[in-house]
């Protein structure tokens, strides 16, 4: 009775996501196995593509990069941010969620305005009589890396503010009259306790960096081309469906892969589960 | 207690990294108020008139009323499935199998843009559904997961043997539901509600691959207007967005409180 009660009020969710999300996406992956020339044909393909092999090689760097990035500017902001006095800590909460709900076309289009040929950086750069000519900083990876890592800072900052805010005061102070240096506490107690919010971060950036499409598209252009760029193109440019569904294959195969690992790894190392 | 102590360097560090976090959207604002036909920072003379411009382009009047109408479609379905099952969730966690809640959590999971084509190419191509349906589909799914895990929180703290004592007094299912249920969760299911609008009206990934003739949302008309046009039109949209964000940001402070969203 109970079981029917929670079935029927779970369905249409249930049924939603089965049939709107795991059966088309199923379906999507399924047809890259049965073209003519074997099941794994257009995944050969693929990889015997040299553009589309640095296509992938250069979304994993670029993902890589930013996720280091972030994860190093968002610990230390949020390291701050969690022991900031409380007024202080909501003006700075305040100021890291307003760019995490603003979205991802504005924040991108405010890089296009600043890193632009003639963008604010490059007339001050000239003004300031350090460069001559405007320098070329749209449609290179830099470019797709800082507003990345522009787009991701925050979603990191607020996973770790909370993780931070967990440790207690008297547990850094505790180590401090316990002989440690703030460095030592710092590595000793600091850092192994943030380490399940420091790869939920990582795995966050990593994916939300992987599968991109409006950054690179904006700021990589033709010349940096991601996975996600590269899908869109096969998928609405060239028509080719069968290269659209092995990318988003591929896609779907390497963010699973990496959550299901970080998971298990957030599960191992997190001291407080012995 | 003392509190901590924090090393200056420490301070500094993070004063740069909220200068990098604003600053770049105080530009954006800068550039919409300038009175010049190209984008420049800091603004040439005050001007309002690329807001003006936004309602004379026809593209942007209909993206606006899309992105609208979607976001608004798509949240009430969300809501209108997603309470009952993040009900279900909590009341029947014995009956329920596990791996449910891990559905709930693939849309998150499956990358947006994989969705978006995956809809396109075997919903809207292969069962000839309107691209519209398609559209919305994708959208539901998509913030799905936000109002289950809105909503799964309020309930935590919710009281359910309030509901049994009003049901053994009488009171039918449907009617403990919005009296009982319903007003202690009052505030998840508002801020559940604008967060998924949010999520919706900002969505590209998966709009991307389901706008066509005739229908497109907002950020996909910026997007396609960035590509020919580089004048302050985008600037004052975003502005106009921004605008939207503080609203929605001033009603989830009234309502969670902001901390909810660190979590």
């Amino acid at each position: 009775m109970k079981r029917l009660a929670g079935w029927t009020l779970a369905s249409p969710a249930t049924l939603l996501v089965l049939l709107g999300l795991v059966a088309p996406v199923a379906a999507t992956i399924y047809t890259t196995f049965g073209t003519p020339g074997g099941p794994l044909a257009t995944y050969q393909a693929f990889f015997a593509s040299g553009f589309r092999r640095t296509v992938l090689l250069r979304t994993i760097n670029v993902s890589l990069i930013v996720t280091v990035i972030a994860l190093v500017i968002g610990f230390i902001t949020a390291y701050v941010v969690s022991r900031a006095p409380g007024w202080l800590k909501s003006i700075l909460i305040v100021a890291a969620v307003f760019p995490l709900l603003t979205g991802v076309v504005v924040r991108s289009f405010a890089w296009l305005i600043i890193l632009g040929k003639n963008g604010i950086l490059n007339s001050s750069l000239i003004n300031l009589g350090i460069i001559s000519e405007p320098l070329q900083m749209l449609y290179t990876q830099g470019s797709v890396i800082v507003a990345m890592v522009y787009l991701f800072v925050p979603l990191m900052v607020l996973t770790l503010v909370g993780v931070l805010e967990a440790i207690p005061d008297d547990l850094i102070q505790a180590s401090a009259s316990l002989g440690a240096n703030s460095w030592a506490t710092f590595t000793q107690v600091i850092l192994p306790l943030a380490v399940p919010g420091l790869i939920v971060g990582a795995v966050l950036v990593f994916t939300g960096s992987f599968t991109s499409y409006a950054t690179p598209q904006l700021l990589g252009g033709e010349q940096v081309m991601m996975m996600g760029t590269l899908m869109y193109q096969q998928a609405m440019v060239t028509f080719d469906w069968v290269s659209a569904s092995t990318i988003a294959a591929i896609m779907v195969v390497i963010t699973i892969a990496i959550v299901a690992a970080m998971n298990a790894a957030a599960r191992r190392l997190n001291p407080m589960t012995v | 207690m003392m509190p901590t102590k924090l090393h200056p360097a420490l301070i500094g560090f993070t004063v740069l990294v909220f200068i990098f976090l604003v600053g770049p959207l105080v530009i954006v604002v800068g550039s919409a108020l300038s009175d010049t036909t190209y984008l420049t920072f800091p603004p040439q003379g005050l001007s309002l008139r690329w807001f003006q411009n936004i309602f004379e382009i026809d593209a942007f009047r209909r993206t606006i009323l899309t992105s609208l109408q979607v976001a608004v479609i798509s949240t009430f379905v969300a809501l209108i499935i997603g309470i009952p099952a993040s009900y279900a969730m909590s009341r029947y966690r014995i009956q329920l199998p596990r791996w449910l809640s891990t559905l709930f959590i693939l849309p998150v999971l499956v990358p947006e843009l994989v969705l978006g084509f995956s809809l396109l190419k075997n919903l809207a191509f292969q069962f000839n559904a309107p691209i519209y349906l398609s559209l919305i589909i994708g959208h539901t799914i998509l913030i799905l997961p936000y109002v289950i895990r809105v909503i799964s929180a309020s309930l935590a703290s919710f009281d359910f043997s309030i509901e049994e004592a009003a049901i053994s007094l009488g009171s039918p299912p449907l009617k403990t539901f919005f009296t009982v249920l319903l007003p202690n969760v009052r505030s998840g299911v508002i801020a559940a509600f604008i967060l998924a609008f949010i999520t919706s009206v900002n969505d590209v990934s998966i709009s991307i691959f389901l706008t066509g003739p005739g229908i497109s949302t907002l950020p996909i008309q910026l997007l396609a207007h960035m590509e020919q046009f580089f004048d302050p039109t985008v600037a004052s949209v975003s502005v106009m967005l921004m605008v939207l964000t503080v609203a929605v940001m001033a009603i989830v402070e009234r309502t969670l409180g902001l901390t909810f969203l660190a979590k």
